[in-house]
Order: structure tokens, then sequence, then C-alpha cells
């Protein structure tokens, strides 16, 4: 656990980057600084590996002093990755990613043989290994950044900004990829970002900075986006933090509606019975097929002959939230979003209007 | 101390050559002395003085202007100055040229170490490296580069400048000149001038080579 208590810091020219802040990194967790450039987040997390010292307050790791340790072998024990991915232009990749085991004196055939097993751990092919890194994709070099803050172990991670200098694709792969990783090692992580997306992808927890240094808001992603704490956090999070919430929705939690789901060889009859606009048609094992508009059917004939306006997009009741919901819903042409389980088998429809009731009901609790 | 040419000369009297092969031998051997023991010493010292400059920003404006005031100085004056002190020898041909090539090297040292991206300097903060270990280990390497360049730079200036110091009588491959010139005989000017570049272009390319070898990660 990392504790900063009422931790400030102004620079000698009299900028005051952070101002009395204080909260708890937990350990296992990833906690995300987020906010305005120039927020503090930087200073805020090179206090913890002492490239910054406090003008006031203290910081912890489980309960000891980070002054109380000298810097360079403090500094050996935690992982940093920043967003130029400050690789040693002059060193090889495997040397690159052992720098730290080097540093504690270990072996140079260990320590690459170490390498080489992170280099597929990051994604990266270990035929990289002898490679430079001006040889290298800037999302490669950021994985090489990741592996060379794993290299020694370190139970603490300080990421600033590792993620921001590539583009959004390998940026979105980079993100997924590290929660894999993270979910199998349990670091304790301080991330920082500007991007409020990010931050609600990858933290844990997210401690919201302002101009001036000051913490504003310290939350869960969840209770960040259903009560921001002023304007300044709303206004930060975006006008479009409604939708953001249903991310934290489980799709489980809908009330879905099967009254307008029906076999392909049902009749016209049938689908005007159900009262609906539109209805889904099932093949035999109930998997959807595609809908078909009620009004204008000619009677007497199968559904089956009728013409289908395409599926579009379904989701999964169990794995999906209820965001991926109303996108299967915008994009349905009935504006019903169809929900499947595991087997591809429907099991039932939501209209927005469920999706907006499921909202209330998760901001009721 | 060379043999006498005859009149009607054609450019080049080859016969004369073979016959001054072994003078010309130990000219060329002086010249590489006189170049290369300048180069040396002046990277010797600005390497220190380099560093100083980097790590104590103030310090530098005035050294860059007094190493600047040393290259602007005609090497003849100099020469003149210094035969008072150190007479007709070596050294007072070699102080000038170690003080030009302190005045290109200083400014490579510098330069070379502000190349140094800055956030690679962080991450090696961070990753718990000490200032000296630093240093050694990262920043210096990746200052090779343009260290070497200005190294390449005062090598050929040399090369080009000890025929100087045949004004006085200590020019290496320069004393070919001063005597065709003499004597009206093209013969010794032009073997002059072909060595000269010659040596030029050989000590560039194995300075070309020395950096391939010290700096793979640089080509590309
Ligand atoms: N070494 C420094 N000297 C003076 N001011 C600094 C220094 N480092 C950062 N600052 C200032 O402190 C404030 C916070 O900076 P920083 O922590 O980098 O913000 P962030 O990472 O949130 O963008 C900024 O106003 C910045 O200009
Ligand atoms: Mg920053």
């Amino acid at each position: 656990m990392i504790t900063f208590e009422g931790v400030s810091k102004r620079f000698p020219d009299g900028t005051v980057a952070l101002d009395d802040v204080s909260l708890e990194c937990a350990t296992g967790e990833i906690t995300v600084f987020v906010g305005t450039s120039g927020g503090g987040k930087t200073t805020a997390l090179r206090t913890v590996n002492r490239m910054v010292e406090p003008t006031s307050g203290r910081v912890l790791i489980d309960g000891a002093d980070v002054r109380d340790r000298p810097p360079a072998e403090l500094r050996r024990g935690i992982g940093y990755v920043i967003q130029q991915a400050g690789l040693f232009p002059h060193r090889t990749i495997a040397d690159n990613i052992a720098t730290v085991p080097y540093l504690l004196g270990e072996g140079k055939k260990r320590a690459r043989a170490r390498a080489r097993e992170l280099m597929e751990r990051v994604g990266l092919d270990p035929a990289l290994a002898g490679r430079y890194p001006a040889q290298l994709s800037g999302g490669q070099q950021q994985r090489v950044g990741v592996a060379r803050a794993l290299a020694a172990d370190p139970p603490i991670m300080l990421m600033d900004e590792p993620f921001s200098a590539v583009d959004p694709v390998v940026r979105g792969e980079l993100q997924a990829e590290f929660l894999r990783l993270q979910a199998e090692l349990h670091k304790t992580i301080v991330f920082v970002t500007h991007d409020i997306d990010e931050a609600i992808k990858m933290g844990d927890r997210i401690a919201v900075f302002r101009t001036g240094g000051k913490l504003v808001q310290f939350d869960t992603p969840k209770n960040l986006l259903a009560a921001p704490a002023d304007d300044f956090v709303a206004d930060f999070i975006g006008y479009d933090r409604g939708i953001r919430r249903l991310s934290f929705v489980p799709a489980a939690e809908l009330e879905l509606d099967d009254r307008a789901v029906l076999p392909e060889n049902a009749s016209v009859a049938e689908a005007r019975a159900t009262g609906a606009d539109w209805v889904l048609l099932t093949d035999s094992g109930r998997r959807p097929l595609g809908w078909v508009a009620v009004s204008g059917l000619a009677t007497d004939r199968s559904l089956q002959h009728m013409p289908r306006a395409p599926l579009g997009h379904t989701f999964n009741v169990r794995a999906d939230s209820a965001r991926a919901a109303l996108d299967a819903a915008v994009l349905s042409p009935s504006g019903l979003a169809v929900g499947v389980d595991d087997d591809g088998v429907v099991v039932g429809v939501a209209s927005p209007l469920d999706l907006t009731n499921a909202i209330g009901r998760e901001s009721a609790r | 101390m060379i043999a006498a040419p005859a009149d009607d000369e054609p450019l080049i009297r080859w016969d004369w050559l073979a016959r001054n092969a072994d003078d010309i031998g130990g000219m060329l051997a002086d010249h590489v002395y006189l170049s290369v023991v300048p180069v040396v010493i002046g990277l010797v010292i600005a390497l220190p003085v380099g560093l100083a400059c980097a790590r104590w920003r103030w310090i530098y404006p005035p050294v860059l202007a007094v190493t600047s005031l040393l290259y602007a100085l005609p090497a003849i004056a100099l020469f003149v100055v210094l035969i008072a002190f150190t007479g007709l020898s070596h050294t007072t041909v070699m102080i000038p040229l170690a003080l030009y090539t302190l005045s290109v090297l200083v400014p490579g040292v510098v330069d070379g170490l502000r190349a140094v991206p800055d956030h690679v300097r962080q991450a090696a903060v961070a990753m718990g490296f000490g200032p000296l270990r630093r240093l050694v280990q990262v920043e210096l390497p990746i200052a090779v580069p343009v260290v070497m360049a200005g190294l390449r730079v005062a090598t050929v200036s040399n090369i080009s400048l000890v025929s100087v110091g045949a004004l006085i009588g200590i020019g290496g491959l320069g004393e070919l000149f001063t005597d065709g010139f003499n004597r009206d005989f093209p013969t010794p000017i032009i073997a002059g001038v072909v060595l000269t570049i010659l040596l030029a272009v050989a000590a560039d390319g194995l300075l070309i080579l020395v950096q391939r070898l010290l700096t793979p990660w640089s080509r590309q």
C-alpha cells in the first residue's frame, strides 16, 4: 500500500504542484491519477520514488516513510514506465529490459534469459532481443518499457502516461494486454493519464487532480461517474458520463422481453398478436436471424417469406455491460437490442427505455 | 637535404620521388605524429571541461568564448609567440593544434551530452542509476556520435594545419611545399598535396570505422 499523508510540493520558483494531498493506493490495485495538464499528477507520482521530495507531508510504502531508504535502492524496487518509453538507444532490447537486474548485480546470462521471457509476456517476439530501440515501432518500444519495469519483479509500478504517445488502436491493445497482465501479477500500480476514458478503463480507483495540485475526488470509476464531487469533475468526465455509467451496469441486470421473439415458421397472424412493431425471427435452435416489420404484412403467409432487416449486432447477457446493449439497440433497425447467451441463443430483447430504467435502479442503490 | 632539381622539368619527376622515398616517408610519419598527438591531448582535456560545462551550465558561455577566440587565432601567429618559450620544437607546433582540437571538441562534448533525451535521463534516474554510473553507462555512450563528429573535424583540420609548421621548419609533409617553392620545383609540392589529402581521407575513414564499432546502434 502506498500512503500519501498531507503531501504538498512547492517548487523553488513558487509553483505549487501539490496541495495537501492525502490518499491510499491499495495493494494489488491500479490507482489512476487523472486531471488537467499541470494538475500535479507527475509530481505526485514522483514523490513515491523520491524523484521529487515533498515540501511537507509524507509518502509511505507499507507504512514505512520512503525517505528512510536511499533513493537508488528504493528506485530499483519500483518499476517505472513513461510516455516516450525512455529506452536506452545504445543498448539492445534484451539489455534494456535487463537494466535493473544488471544494477542489482545479476549476471548477464540469467538477466538476458529473463528478458526474453518477459518479451513474450508483454507480446513481443523474442527474436527482437538483439535489436536496438530505434528499430522498433512506438507500440513495441512501449512494450519494452513495460517489460523493463517488470524485470526485477517489483511489487510497485509507477506509470506516467505510458500509452499516450501511440495511436488509438495500439493504445487500446496495450491497455487490454496490460489489464490481462495485471490480472496475473497483482502489482500495486499508480497510473497517470490525462484521458478520462483511459482512467475509467484502467482504474480500480481514480484520483482526480485539478490545477494547483488539489485532489478533488478519489473514488471508484463507478462512483465517479454516478456522483462527481463538483462541477469541475463533472465537466472533466464529460457530457456523456451518463452513457459511460452504463459500462458499470451488467447486462444481466436488464429485464429482457421475449414476447416479440418468434420462430421463422410462425404466421403473420402470430406476429400481429404480439402487438409489437417489429418481431425477431429465430431458427430452430432459437438463434436470431433478423427483424421483420409487422405493419404492412400481407396476411396468410408464413413469416419465413417476408422481407427481413439485418440483425445488427447482439449483446451477451452474461459478459457484456448495459453499454454494449445500448450500442446494439442504437444500431438495430428495430431500435431494440437482442440479448443472447454464451451459445448465441436469444434470451430476449431490450429497448433504450429498459436501459434507462436499469440505470435508475443502479443509482437508487 | 634533398637532391637538386634540373631546369625544364616535367610536372612530376618520378625518379626524384623514388630517390627521396625514405625522406618523404619520414616526413609522413612526422606529419601523423604532429597531427594525432594534439588530437589525443585535446580530447583528454575536452572531456572533463565539456562535462563540467554540461554540469554547471553557467561556465559554458565563457568557456565557449575562449575556445572560439582560440579557433580564430592564426596558427602562424601562435607559432611565433610560442617559439619564445618552446623554441623550434615539435611542441611549438603541437600546442596550437591541441588548442584547435580543444575548441572543436569542448562544444562537441557539451552538445553530445545535451543530445541525451531528457526522458532517457529521467528513466535512468528512476531505475536507480547514481550520477556517476548514469554518466558512464548512459550519457557518455549516447554522446559518442556527436563527439566523434567533432573528432573527425579536428583530425582532418589538424592534418591540413600541420603543414603551416613548415614555415618554422617543423611541418611534416609541409616541408615538401617549402622545398618545392624555394627551388621552383613542382614535384615535391604535388607529392605533399596528394599525400596530405590521402592521409586526411585515411584518418577520416579510420575514425568512421571506429565509430561504427563503438556505436552499432546509431545507424539507420
Ligand atoms: N521542476 C519543476 N520546477 C518548477 N515547476 C515545476 C517543476 N515540475 C513541475 N512543475 C510545475 O508543477 C505543476 C504540476 O506539474 P506536473 O506534476 O508535471 O503536472 P501534470 O503531470 O499533472 O501535468 C505544473 O505547473 C508544472 O509546471
Ligand atoms: Mg505529467
